[in-house]
């Protein structure tokens, strides 16, 4: 008893010197919680990326820590709560299962700042969310595998059936259709973020049923590896440009451009004007930018899709414009219609011409 | 639905390489346990000899050799657990978690500048024709030196447990280091020695994961192989044959539930996508109805003194 007695007031002592150390500390502290290794090569790496901007943008101004590998749920909880306790000013959580779990560190640590990635909770004023619209890079995506593709199929590679997986689906999709109406889109989900050896498997699987365009939604470069072991097959890189593996199997990319994002909102930490927002930005800022489209798509593709990307950043074409059906063959928007941010935060079915049902 | 988009040959060609790794894990960690010591930094050594083996295969041009390396390397840090549980005596279950964080560090620390390149591929042990037979082909010829190994270490290690009477020490060792001790047999020394041997035996599965199996190296690529490894062991009772036969079946299971999904087969993704997981378990149990128990010393502190 009398131990534990003295540990609580050890800790009392050391949160009240850490917050007297808070108002007077002359670093910001920036931390970042990451699902995977910052050596996965794809949406982790990125984020460092970012991380590392902010340090080379504030120089002796800013200290960052982060945790990488840390589980969706629960564990992240304690990470994030650790962060807090150590002084973090803000901290940025990368993955769509740090929702809730951000949400409620937040609620006991009000004058810390949490901005979330990808996720649509703000219970707190504490709280933001950010994200990026990856659907407009998967329009261009589908566009090259539509015209690429020999076997008229395109496998897909998905994590985990939430709204952004799915809108990325129906992008890449659509926009495939919309120059071959053959295609068809085989998906298999792995249900995780990152495992090297079963994004591998899943890829191996997609090409052992005949097709030679990959598309994936996870984080590391296996299924690159996959499809430069098989040859003959057409994979993008995925939140991060992957150029190692162009010009072939990877033709072009979706990069992920935290940087930006982050300097800011740490500028406004330091300034006392951070505030609770709501970010999802695209092409048009360069938050989602195209990598580099390689000479192994034929030149005549590679302007068409060099056109589409101009077309999004000037903000005369819309990924999702009418007529476009669910998969059940109901209307979802009309002629010239487009689609709205709230349908598309909360994607849940399909377009027509997908033969698969959503997970449930 | 289109079924025959599976190719059933296909399908156990590439199952028998998937499960390639989890069984040298597996195989390793068996004969740890049947030692007596719990070693749970398999997921560790099984990295350590992933990266070992990726990083010789570039350096040198030669697969066999990052084979080597692998397991050298993964027996290494072994080496460490054994110094922390045999000599130091410390806690089995700590030392073995600490392996594991230990060698997720080091092994990014040692693949930093090996990211994104291309492993020499591993070739075929027999003529690339013998493997173009109509089904045989692809699933009894069609595979690298590696794989036959794996088989053949599974046999191997039954033989050794069963048959021979190093073996046997081995298994007295691991039910009752006193009565080992008394005996005149070196308990340390043994177990140190098993440890070694599945260290080795997990740096194999490792570099078969970086050189065969995905062929590329990024940091954490294990990604919980070893944890699956460490508990097919368990529900494989010590048994060697039922370790080939559960890591076959996981690996089997997992690969028909993404050709399943790319099939379009109309059984919810949430239940495909965990049944390898449910199937095996439960198989396994089923036929663990025997008496085959844990070896009674496994993951108690042995001093010569006790």
């Amino acid at each position: 008893m009398k131990f534990a007695h003295l540990l609580t007031a050890a800790t009392v002592a050391l949160g009240l010197a850490g917050a007297a150390l808070a108002d007077g500390h002359a670093k910001t502290k920036v931390g970042f919680v990451y699902v995977g290794p910052v050596g996965d090569g794809g949406w982790t790496y990125e984020h460092d990326q970012g991380r590392l901007a902010v340090e080379e943008a504030f120089g002796d101004k800013v200290e960052t820590v982060y945790v990488e590998n840390v589980a969706e749920g629960p564990d992240s909880e304690r990470v994030m709560t650790q962060m807090a306790l150590d002084g973090a000013d803000l901290i940025f959580t990368t993955s769509f299962g740090y929702m809730d779990p951000t949400n409620n560190v937040a609620a006991k640590f009000p004058d810390v700042k949490f901005e979330h990635a990808t996720g649509y909770k703000r219970l707190h004023p504490n709280v933001s969310t950010y994200s990026a619209r990856f659907y407009e890079g998967r329009a261009v995506q589908g566009h090259i595998a539509g015209k690429m593709t020999k076997t008229n199929v395109i496998g897909y590679i998905a994590s985990y059936p939430i709204p952004e997986v799915i809108r990325g689906i129906n992008s890449s999709f659509l926009h495939a259709k919309k120059v071959n109406p053959d295609v068809e889109m085989k998906i298999i989900w792995v249900y995780t973020w990152f495992d090297p050896a079963k994004e591998a498997d899943a890829a191996k699987a997609l090409i052992d049923q005949g097709a030679d365009v990959v598309l994936q939604h996870t984080d590391s470069t296996a299924p690159q590896a996959a499809a430069a072991e098989a040859g003959g097959i057409v994979t993008f890189g995925q939140a991060s440009d992957m150029s190692e593996y162009g010009p072939f199997p990877r033709v072009s990319s979706i990069i992920d451009n935290w940087a930006p994002y982050y300097i800011a909102r740490t500028q406004a930490v330091m300034d006392g004007t951070w505030e609770s927002v709501d970010t999802w930005d695209g092409i048009p800022t360069g938050m989602v930018e195209i990598g580099e489209i390689t000479d192994a798509v034929p030149a005549d593709v590679k302007a068409e899709a060099m056109g589409m990307i101009e077309a999004i950043r000037t903000g005369a074409y819309h990924p999702f414009t009418g007529p476009l059906n669910k998969q059940d063959g109901t209307v979802w928007l009309a002629d010239g219609e487009v689609a709205d941010d709230g349908t598309l935060l909360g994607m849940n079915f399909y377009l027509e011409g997908i033969t698969d049902t959503v997970p449930q | 639905m289109d079924l025959s988009s599976i190719s059933l040959t296909l399908l156990i060609a590439t199952l028998m390489a998937a499960a390639t790794p989890i069984l040298f894990a597996a195989l390793g960690e068996l004969i740890v346990e049947k030692a007596g010591v719990l070693n749970l930094g398999v997921e560790g050594m099984m990295i350590t000899g992933a990266v070992c083996g990726f990083v010789v295969t570039i350096e040198t041009g030669q697969p066999y050799l990052g084979f080597v390396a692998g397991a050298v390397g993964a027996a290494l840090v072994s080496l460490l657990f054994a110094f922390l549980t045999q000599v130091t005596l410390a806690n089995q279950v700590a030392s073995g978690l600490a392996l594991t964080l230990f060698g997720l560090g080091l092994s990014s620390l040692i693949g930093q500048e090996y990211v994104g390149l291309r492993p020499e591929r591993t070739p075929n042990l027999f003529p690339e024709a013998w493997a173009e037979w109509p089904v045989v082909g692809p699933i009894l010829f069609g595979h690298d030196l590696i794989l036959y190994f794996g088989l053949g270490m599974a046999v191997a290690i039954w033989a050794f447990l069963r048959l021979s009477r190093a073996g046997l020490i081995l298994r007295a060792v691991g039910e009752s280091h006193d009565a080992a001790h008394a005996l005149g047999y070196k308990v340390v020394r043994i177990r140190t020695l098993a440890i070694v041997f599945g260290g080795a035996m997990a740096g194999m599965g490792g570099a078969y994961l970086s050189l065969v199996r995905v062929p590329q190296w990024t940091e954490g690529m294990t990604a919980g192989i070893g944890w699956i490894a460490l508990a097919l062991v368990v529900f494989a009772s010590w048994k060697p044959g039922r370790v080939l036969l559960g890591a076959y079946l996981f690996g089997g299971l997992d690969q028909l539930q993404l050709r399943l999904q790319g099939a379009g087969v109309a059984i919810p993704v949430e239940y495909l996508a965990m049944s390898p997981y449910l199937i095996t378990i439960l198989v396994l149990v089923l036929l663990s109805g025997d008496r085959a128990g844990a070896p009674a010393a496994l993951g108690r502190t042995f001093h010569a003194s006790g």
